[in-house]
């Protein structure tokens, strides 16, 4: 067996493959719906109707797409780049921590002043949190990916002592949380007495900004650079080292953004259970997307759909909704298998 | 002065070997593999698998020994799944390993509530009992902690000299080495390089996988959520810090172990001090410090991480 190179990908082509991608995981995870007595075809029109049969599920979604937006977004460029970064859990806690620290302080600043200065401080923290992985990688040769993986258990235990000292809530009963920030600096609902907020607005508004700096921009070019050919960027006259610093920053930022989005705009407060796996997920999200930060948007929407459906369908029919996870892995291996093949096609000699 | 007596305390030497134990298991594991040129990240998801499904088998009413074997094959299934993608399609090894990772714990947890919807505390099983060794048990300090193991540890330590030997001493491990440094040498020489890197994936994704089902079935007696815990990654760390040697990376895993151990001791003399989590957050830091130091001299292979795609020069 062997991979030649295509010496054109065609429209079609990369239209179907997607497709072909999603259809393999779907009978795939339809096949464990099946070990767990359900009907597949049932159990995926449950998960349909609980991420978008009505305004509340179609909401919910779009809620629970918004960290996925800004960790998607954030591995993206990293990736592009090939800087693994795979510690966007770690710099979306750091986000949240700062976003708790200046929230909860009574600064008398107006809203829009506060919650700006909340997103800087939140963003120079989840960047400052990837530029050490990205100075050892440039300085000593350290791989990033076993640093930024390391890094996300260090940090979950330091918010964790956090929350058991300086920033425990007094009148949180003893649980190991903080306390709520205060309401000139929670996010604006989108929808009256829904949970959708503001920090939606901003994911999207995030993606735009990203896209410019990748696709039009000279930083935006020389990561593309570094990511293609590393050799070749260098040859080029390209710094590599800055590059990557300059994309940690980047990445870093944008993590942080979705601890922010979940304290200011969906919880209020800070728990050791703000993200279920946020982080991970963000690296399914970019790599649905192709890396592209407009793709990430709709990728991420796509996933929290899958989560928001699959809890519904679970509720509904006892299928563990552990089934979301599943769909997520499968979708990723499907996916890098499909986008080779637009470019490869497979000979058996 | 009590800082200093842990040290002294046999149970402190028994526990450092015990929680040596599966990290060997992982750490050789993933040797083997990026000996071959392929980075396993698959191995925190691998090592879930493998524990699970060690301990449903006996929990299922299998022999301890059949639940070491399933959690063998089940790592190996997981590892050709990141061999195929990784080798012969030559896609992203960092991509596919955290892909394989997600897809291998999210199937076990899945699996895990389809098969006990109903449990709420994990049920325990019969794990493998210590097998003293006579006379050697006995010698003081660390008597106990070398030869009062269950049989999984002396098969960790024998499985180290086992790869040392096949690494250096036989063909395979010729042929396993030199597709980590120069595939296209390999195949001039009529030895398939997909062949090799496959294997070595799949038999270290098994070693992973035991990795995994020691902590189920020897270290504890019942399989919970997030029981790995980030051992994998640290075993990624520690085939670094042995700069790929099985020697040195079993070096590594019993001075890692001994630190786990004597930070848990150390948390009940100066715990009311310090917060807890500090001790916990030592073992990943003190793996990130071993990775800067050793990463000046790290003889990695030369061609880890990169695919090798026949008729391409």
């Amino acid at each position: 067996m062997r991979l030649e190179p295509r010496t054109e990908t065609t429209l079609i082509r990369a239209v179907l493959m997607p497709c072909l991608a999603i259809l393999v995981t779907l009978i795939l995870a339809g096949i464990l719906v099946m070990l767990a007595d359900a009907s597949p075809l049932e159990a995926f029109s449950l998960v349909l109707k609980g991420a978008a049969g009505s305004q509340f599920a179609i909401l919910e979604t779009l809620t629970r797409a918004t960290p996925l937006i800004f960790t998607g977004l954030s591995v993206a460029v990293a990736f592009r780049a090939k800087l693994w970064n795979i510690g966007a859990e770690a710099q979306l806690y750091i986000g949240a921590v700062l976003t708790v620290i200046i929230g909860t302080q009574t600064l008398g600043l107006p809203p829009v002043i506060l919650i700006a200065l909340m997103m800087i401080i939140s963003m120079i923290g989840g960047s400052i949190m990837l530029y050490g992985p990205a100075l050892l990688k440039t300085r000593f040769g350290v791989d990033e990916v076993v640093t930024t993986l390391l890094l996300n258990f260090i940090t979950l235990l330091f918010v964790s002592l956090l929350l058991e000292g300086v920033l425990k809530d007094p009148m949180g009963l003893g649980w190991p949380q903080t306390e709520t920030v205060h309401g000139e600096a929670r996010l604006p609902r989108l929808v009256q007495g829904k949970r959708l907020h503001f920090g939606f607005v901003i994911a999207l508004f995030s993606s735009i900004v990203v896209w410019v700096i990748m696709a039009k921009t000279v930083l935006g070019y020389e990561m593309r650079a570094v990511g293609h050919n590393i050799v070749a960027a260098r040859f080029a006259g390209i710094s590599v080292n800055r590059v990557l610093l300059k994309t940690a920053v980047i990445s870093g930022g944008l993590a942080a953004l979705a601890g922010f989005s979940e304290v200011a705009g969906t919880k209020g407060n800070l728990t050791l259970d703000l993200s279920p796996g946020f982080g991970y997920t963000g690296i399914v999200v970019a790599m649905l997307a192709l890396l592209h930060p407009i793709g990430v948007v709709f990728s991420a929407i796509f996933i929290a759909g899958v989560f928001v459906g699959a809890d519904a369908m679970g509720r509904a029919t006892g299928v563990p909704s552990f089934i979301a996870d599943v769909i997520v892995a499968i979708s990723l291996m499907t996916m890098v298998v499909a986008i080779m093949l637009t470019k490869f096609r497979v000979r058996f000699a | 002065m009590e800082a200093l007596e842990i040290l002294l305390s046999a149970s402190f030497w028994i526990a450092t070997i015990r929680i040596a134990s599966p990290l060997i298991f992982a750490t050789m594991g993933e040797l083997l593999c990026e000996r071959a040129g392929v980075l396993n990240l698959g191995i925190e998801g691998i090592m879930t698998a493998g524990a699970f499904a060690g301990w449903y088998t006996v929990y299922a009413g299998g022999d301890l020994w059949l639940g070491v074997a399933v959690a063998a094959l089940t790592g190996m299934m997981f590892g050709l799944i990141h061999g195929f993608l990784t080798v012969p399609l030559g896609l992203s090894q960092h991509v596919t390993g955290i892909g394989t990772t997600l897809l291998a714990t999210s199937i076990t947890y899945f699996i895990y509530r389809v098969l006990l919807p109903q449990e709420t505390s994990p049920p325990k099983i019969d794990p493998f009992a210590p097998l003293p060794i006579p006379f050697l048990s006995e010698i003081p300090l660390i008597g106990q902690a070398l030869f009062a193991q269950t049989p999984l540890t002396y098969l960790a330590f024998i499985l180290v000299g086992t790869i040392a030997w096949i690494l250096n001493r036989t063909p395979a491990g010729t042929a396993i080495r030199a597709v980590g440094e120069n595939p296209a040498a390999v195949e001039s020489q009529g030895i398939s390089v997909t062949l090799v890197r496959m294997s070595a994936v799949a038999v270290g994704s098994a070693l992973m996988a035991v990795g995994g089902a020691f902590l189920t079935m020897s270290a504890f007696n019942s399989f919970f959520f997030e029981m790995i815990n980030g051992r994998g990654w640290v075993c990624i760390a520690l085939v670094v810090f042995g700069s790929w040697k099985p020697g040195k990376a079993l070096l590594g895993a019993i001075l890692f172990a001994a630190f786990d151990a004597y930070q848990v001791r150390l948390q009940s003399v100066v715990g009311n001090v310090v917060p807890y989590q500090v001790f916990l957050m030592m073992p990943y830091v003190l793996s990130i410090l071993a990775l800067i130091v050793m990463s000046r001299r790290a003889g990695y292979p030369k061609a880890l991480m990169i695919p090798y795609l026949k008729g391409e020069r």
